[in-house]
C-alpha cells in the first residue's frame, strides 16, 4: 500500500499504535495534573511542577534507564505487575508507549495547563450558583473550554511519541517487530551498509506522517477554539 | 425571607453586616469598594465569611457558630454577576437549560417557556453567547438565573456594563420579573436610579458596614446619610399619583402632599402610583412667588435646616407638606437671601425623572 514494503508498512504500523496509546493513557492524567496545577495551591508545587517537567531537560537515556531499573522484570515496580497481574512491558511495545508517554508528558501538561488558565474561573463559580457540583463543573464547564489546549497538547505528545528515541531504545532496546519504531528502524538502517536508501524512505514516511498530523491537529483545534469562544460553528 | 448578619475581615476594612429582606428587591447601595459585592458573593457561598449566619425562609445556609457552610450548588441562590458569564461554549438554549435540567423537578417554579417569553429571548435560542449584544447576554443571565428556580436572585450590578438605552431596557425586564415571578432579589447598585425604580428596600453601607436600611424614600431623604457626600447624589423621592392628564399640552399632573408637580406627558392612569426624584441641584429657592418664569412647577415650603459645605455650595432642606425637599445652593444664595431655619420659600423645581 503506498508503494510501501511490508517492513516499512510493519514499523509504519507500530510507531502509530505505540504513540497512539502513549497518548491515551497519558492524557486523562495530564488533564488531571494540568488542572491540579492550574486551579489548585498546595505545599511543594513548585516541587511537583519540576518532577512533571523532568523528562523535558533530562538526557532521554536517563528516563530509558530509570524506566528500565523501575520497570525491567527485576524492578520492584516490574516484579509486581508481573507477579500481580501477569503485566510485562520491558522489552515489549507496551514498554515503548510508555517511555513514549512519559517524554511527551511534559508537553502535554504544558499545553493543556495554559488552557485551564485562560479560562474564567467567573464560568465555574456561575455554574455552580446554578446547582453544578464540582466534579458536574468540571466536564460540563472546564473541560470543554480546555479543549482547544488538549487537542493541542495530544498533538504535541503524538509527535513527541514518534519521534522518540533515546529512552526507547534504553528502556525496551531494539527488537524488530516489537520494539523498532520509525526511528530506531531508521537509526538501524544507517548502521548497516547499503541502508542509506531504505533510510531515506523511512524519513520521507515520517516527514509526511508529521505533517499529516499536524494538519489535522490545526483543523481541530481551530474548530474547538471557535465553540470555545461561543461564535456559532 | 432572607437574613443576614455576616462578618469578615477583608484586605482594606472589617465588613460587618446585618440585614434582612422579606421579598420584592432590595437594594444594596453604596460606593464601590463598600463591600456590597462580597455581601452577595458570601450569600451565594462564593467567600466564607468569618463569622455569622445566613438564612433563607428558615433554612441555615451559613452559621460560624454551629460549623454549617452549605455547598455553592446547594443553596438554591442563583446569581447574575455584573459580566454575565455565560457559558460560551453552550447556545443561549443550553445557558438557560444548564440550571433548569439541575433544580429538582418538584422545587421548579418557572418553565422554559414562560421565561423565553418574559425576557424575549426566542429569537436567539440557538445563537451563540459571542455573538449576542451586551443587552441581550444580560437578559440570558437572568433567565438563566430564573430557571434554576433559586430561593432567592443575586444581582451584582447587572447594568454596570451597559449603555443607558440598554439600561432602562433590562430595567424593565428586572421589573417584570418583580412582578410577575415575585423571586425576592438582592440587587446591589450604586445608581440611585436603579433604586428609585426598583426597590423595595434599601440597605445603604460604607465601608463594610451597614448605615441605615428603610424604603427607598425615608433612606434617600434622611439628611446625616446625605451627610456622606458622594454617597449618593442629593435628592428627594416622592411617592405620589396621576391627577389629571392635559391632552392639549401633552402634560401630566402629579399629585402629593405637599402639592401638585407638572411633568410630560405620561402614558398612566389617573389614580395610578408614580414616584418621583427630583436632584437637590435641580431645586432653585425664591423668596417670593415668582410670576415671569417658564417653570411650571413651584412649591411653597419652610425651610428646615441649612447646611453650609466647605466648598461653594449650601443645602437646604424644605418642608413641602410633610415631604423633606432637599436643595442645593449657593452660599452666596443662601446669604443673599438670608435663608434660615423657618424661612419661607417657593422652591423652583427645573427637572424631575419619573418613575412607574
Amino acid at each position: 500500500m503506498f508503494g510501501l514494503t511490508p517492513d516499512e508498512w510493519g514499523i509504519l504500523q507500530l510507531s502509530l499504535k505505540v504513540a497512539f496509546w502513549s497518548v491515551l493513557c497519558s492524557l486523562p492524567v495530564a488533564v488531571g495534573i494540568a488542572v491540579l496545577l492550574a486551579r489548585c495551591n498546595f505545599p511543594g508545587k513548585s516541587l511537583f511542577d519540576a518532577v512533571v517537567h523532568l523528562p523535558l531537560v533530562l538526557p532521554p537515556v536517563v528516563i530509558g534507564y530509570f524506566l528500565l531499573l523501575a520497570l525491567g522484570r527485576r524492578g520492584p515496580l516490574g516484579a509486581l505487575l508481573e507477579e500481580y497481574f501477569g503485566i510485562v512491558v520491558a522489552f515489549r511495545w507496551t514498554g515503548a508507549a510508555i517511555a513514549a508517554g512519559i517524554m511527551g508528558f511534559p508537553l502535554m501538561v504544558r499545553a493543556i495547563r495554559l488552557s485551564v488558565e485562560s479560562i474564567d474561573s467567573g464560568l465555574e463559580d456561575a455554574a455552580r450558583t446554578l446547582g453544578a457540583t464540582r466534579w458536574r463543573v468540571f466536564f460540563t464547564i472546564t473541560l470543554p473550554l480546555a479543549l482547544p489546549g488538549i487537542l493541542t497538547g495530544a498533538l504535541l505528545s503524538f509527535a513527541r511519541s514518534l519521534g522518540e528515541f533515546g529512552a526507547t531504545i534504553t528502556f525496551v532496546s531494539n527488537i524488530p517487530g516489537e520494539t523498532r519504531t520509525l526511528p530506531l528502524a531508521i537509526y538501524t538502517l544507517t548502521q548497516v551498509p547499503g541502508g542509506d536508501a531504505a533510510a531515506l524512505r523511512l524519513s520521507m514516511i515520517a516527514i509526511v506522517l508529521s505533517v499529516v498530523a499536524l494538519m489535522l491537529s490545526e483543523y481541530f483545534v481551530r474548530r474547538a477554539q471557535r465553540r470555545a469562544k461561543g461564535q456559532d460553528a | 425571607m432572607l437574613n443576614v448578619k455576616i462578618g469578615k475581615q477583608l484586605t482594606d476594612f472589617a465588613l460587618d453586616t446585618e440585614f434582612s429582606s422579606d421579598s420584592g428587591i432590595t437594594a444594596l447601595f453604596g460606593r464601590s469598594g463598600a463591600g456590597k459585592t462580597t455581601v452577595v458573593n458570601a450569600i451565594a457561598g462564593l467567600v466564607r465569611p468569618d463569622r455569622g449566619t445566613i438564612t433563607v425562609n428558615g433554612d441555615c445556609l451559613f452559621d460560624s457558630a454551629l460549623g454549617i457552610d452549605v455547598p455553592v450548588e446547594r443553596r438554591r441562590v442563583a446569581y447574575v454577576f455584573q459580566e454575565g458569564r455565560l457559558f460560551p461554549h453552550l447556545t443561549v438554549r443550553g445557558n438557560l437549560n444548564y440550571g433548569y435540567a439541575l433544580a429538582q423537578p418538584g422545587q421548579r417554579y418557572v418553565e422554559l417557556k414562560q421565561v423565553v417569553d418574559l425576557l424575549g429571548l426566542e429569537h436567539m435560542l440557538e445563537r451563540r453567547p459571542a455573538n449576542l449584544s451586551g443587552g441581550e447576554k444580560q437578559r440570558v443571565a437572568i433567565g438563566r438565573a430564573l430557571l434554576a428556580s433559586p430561593r432567592v436572585l443575586l444581582m451584582d450590578e447587572p447594568l454596570a456594563a451597559l449603555d443607558n438605552l440598554r439600561k432602562g431596557e433590562i430595567l424593565r425586564y428586572i421589573e417584570c420579573l418583580r412582578d410577575e415571578i415575585k423571586v425576592p432579589i438582592v440587587y446591589v447598585t450604586h445608581a440611585v436610579e436603579e433604586i428609585v425604580r426598583l426597590a423595595e428596600m434599601v440597605v445603604l453601607m460604607a465601608d463594610g458596614k451597614v448605615l441605615a436600611t428603610g424604603k427607598p424614600s425615608e433612606v434617600m431623604g434622611r439628611p446625616e446619610l446625605r451627610a456622606h457626600a458622594g454617597i449618593f447624589e442629593g435628592g428627594t423621592v416622592i411617592d405620589a399619583k396621576v391627577a389629571a392628564h392635559d391632552l392639549q399640552y401633552d402634560l401630566t399632573t402629579l399629585e402629593f402632599a405637599g402639592g401638585r408637580l407638572i411633568v410630560p406627558g405620561v402614558d398612566a392612569l389617573v389614580g395610578e402610583p408614580m414616584r418621583l426624584r427630583v436632584r437637590a441641584r435641580d431645586v432653585s429657592i425664591a423668596l417670593t412667588h415668582p410670576h415671569d418664569v417658564s417653570l411650571l412647577n413651584v412649591l411653597k415650603g419652610r425651610v428646615v435646616a441649612v447646611t453650609a459645605s466647605a466648598g461653594s455650595s449650601c443645602d437646604l432642606r424644605i418642608d413641602v407638606g410633610g415631604v423633606n425637599l432637599a436643595a442645593r445652593i449657593t452660599r452666596l444664595s443662601a446669604d443673599r437671601l438670608k435663608l434660615t431655619a423657618g424661612s419661607e420659600v417657593y422652591a423652583l423645581i427645573k427637572a424631575i425623572s419619573l418613575d412607574r
